[in-house]
């Protein structure tokens, strides 16, 4: 085959599509290579897209792309054993355009942004696994997929968590499990209707929660629900080494089980009709588990490079892929201009990303993996929260105690010590 | 592992919920020629391949009598978290060939 692409991107996922669709703008010859039936179709995450940081990198694709519902109602509940602490917000800011968030459904907006990379002149092949890269002198030189030899001036590593091609480049080496987390979630289908009046939404207004403590028996991750058009996305995420090391030892589809019979949670999806269930490996190792961004003749970008985040508040990964995409096409973009495609010309990828939103982020949380680490936070507070608002709501049959000492016994000197040092650890989020 | 809660343990609220083999059934799989995951042979008995029992959301691997972990591929959501919890000594893991495997119609 004599044909050279400018670029072959390897997974059309949100960093593969936003790779794609910038190359193709600026008329790069770019192959994009998808190993399921159709862009989306391995694709898995939570659900929730924050617009901001990438809106202008991609200025004509939101208007019109399938989102679910914009974000007006933001929730936390902290739950213990046999009760829970909930704090909703809602905000003016959060119900005016441009909205800042959406819920979104995978399958249903990569498969429409692939076809908006092939309008602009994007090659897309389905159904076409990687199988390795080409590599000639120690440079990467194309990949290998299906029989086929497919060669290309650069290939940007789009594959997801697990990133093979990035392990096959050298870039990385396979991940350990204290660096990331597993999400598995189901679809459950709702009218929408019935939507809006259970969580108090109108229109295509959508909520959000998110769920901590004894969702994961004490784990390290949470729950969490996003309501769609006319559906509800509520899955748990998990750290891995916390479920290998047990304590108690749960299967993981256990959890979702469980989280789905708690009454907060079942009086919400009554009646609705569960439509698929979807896993997913989840990088949360935040700024020292990235891999290498870029070598000779490869990029990475996305999960692949290990851009998400978890800072306990706000769980995002979307936003950084497509930034990551966006930037690496920059490159790309770049190189070509100067025909130079060198390890060192592509390297402006990384100075592109440390300008950006993206390694800021990561910088300003590179605390939030070990402070959120702390075990306490998913069993001990979750448990002296609802332990105290118990105590505080109960009117006993004789008098009532005073609500300073009702407090104040949980609280003894050891454990406000105890509670100043945690507290300085997440001060540092 | 005797004290793991899962779903073979008869809880008595599971019966209001949909089994781990009836949600997989929700989901749409197209055949693959061979397994894409291969547990490496003399490896059935390691530590590290047990810790696939509690970390597979969809409850592929199991135990059988012998004290061999056994896996069945059929229902893999290809997520990669037996990749990372298990490693590659233990796991000969690919994903499966273009086209093949799950195929997330939400995702």
């Amino acid at each position: 085959m004599e044909e050279k692409f400018d670029a072959i991107i390897v997974g059309a996922g949100l960093a593969g599509l936003g790779a794609a669709y910038t190359l193709a703008q600026e008329g790069l010859e770019v192959l994009l290579l998808e190993r399921g039936d159709y862009p989306g179709s391995k694709n898995v995450s939570g659900g929730r897209i924050y617009l901001n940081p990438i809106r202008d990198m991609f200025p004509d694709l939101w208007k019109k792309a399938p989102l679910e519902r914009h974000i007006t109602q933001e929730g936390v509940s902290v739950m213990a054993g046999e009760r829970s602490l909930n704090v909703s917000y809602r905000g003016e800011e959060l119900d005016q355009e441009p909205y800042q968030s959406y819920s979104i459904l995978r399958a249903k907006f990569d498969r429409w942004m692939a076809k908006q990379a092939e309008r602009k002149g994007a090659m897309l092949v389905s159904r076409s696994r990687v199988d390795d890269l080409i590599i000639e002198n120690g440079r990467v030189e194309g990949v290998y997929a299906g029989g086929d030899e497919l060669r290309s001036h650069t290939v940007i590593a789009c594959d997801g968590v697990l990133s093979l091609m990035a392990e096959k480049a050298g870039l990385r080496k396979p991940g350990s499990a204290g660096q990331y987390g597993v999400g598995f979630k189901e679809i459950i289908e709702l009218d929408s209707a019935l939507i809006n009046e259970r969580f108090g939404l109108e229109g295509d207004e959508g909520a959000a929660r998110l769920f901590m403590g004894e969702v994961t028996r004490g784990k390290f991750g949470g729950g969490f629900l996003y309501t769609n058009k006319d559906s509800v996305s509520l899955g748990i995420v998990v750290g891995i080494k916390d479920l290998i090391e047990g304590q108690p030892a749960i299967q993981a589809p256990v959890l979702l089980d469980e989280f789905k019979q708690r009454p907060e949670v079942a009086r919400l999806i009554k009646g609705g009709e569960t439509v698929e269930y979807s896993a997913h490996v989840i990088p949360e190792g935040g700024i020292k588990a990235l891999t290498k961004l870029s070598g000779d003749g490869i990029l990475v970008a996305g999960d692949a490079a290990g851009f998400s985040m978890n800072i306990g508040v706000t769980v995002r990964g979307m936003e950084y892929a497509l930034a990551s995409g966006y930037y690496a096409a920059q490159a790309v973009i770049q190189a070509k201009a100067k025909e130079d495609f060198s390890a060192a010309s592509l390297a402006s990828y990384e100075s592109m990303l440390n300008d950006s939103f993206v390694m800021q982020d990561f910088k300003n949380f590179s605390e939030a993996p070990e402070a959120l680490e702390n075990h306490r936070i998913y069993s001990y507070y979750p448990e002296l929260m609802g332990s105290i608002m118990r105590d505080l709501y109960n009117v006993p049959a004789g008098s009532k105690a005073k609500l300073y000492p009702t407090i104040k016994k949980y609280l003894g000197t050891g454990e406000l010590w105890a509670m100043f040092k945690d507290m300085r650890k997440v001060m540092k989020i | 592992m005797g004290d793991v809660q899962g779903h073979a343990e008869g809880d008595e609220n599971m019966s209001e919920i949909m089994g781990l083999k009836a949600k997989l059934g929700l989901d749409v799989f197209k055949h693959d020629k061979e397994p894409h995951i291969k547990i490496k042979p003399g490896m059935e008995k390691d530590p590290r391949l047990k810790r696939a029992i509690l970390v597979c959301p969809a409850g592929l691997y199991e135990e059988n009598q012998d004290g061999e972990v056994e896996l069945t591929i059929d229902g893999c959501l290809e997520c990669g978290t037996c990749r990372i919890a298990c490693g590659t000594e233990v796991l000969e893991w690919y994903y499966p060939a273009g086209g093949a495997g799950v195929q997330f119609r939400f995702g």
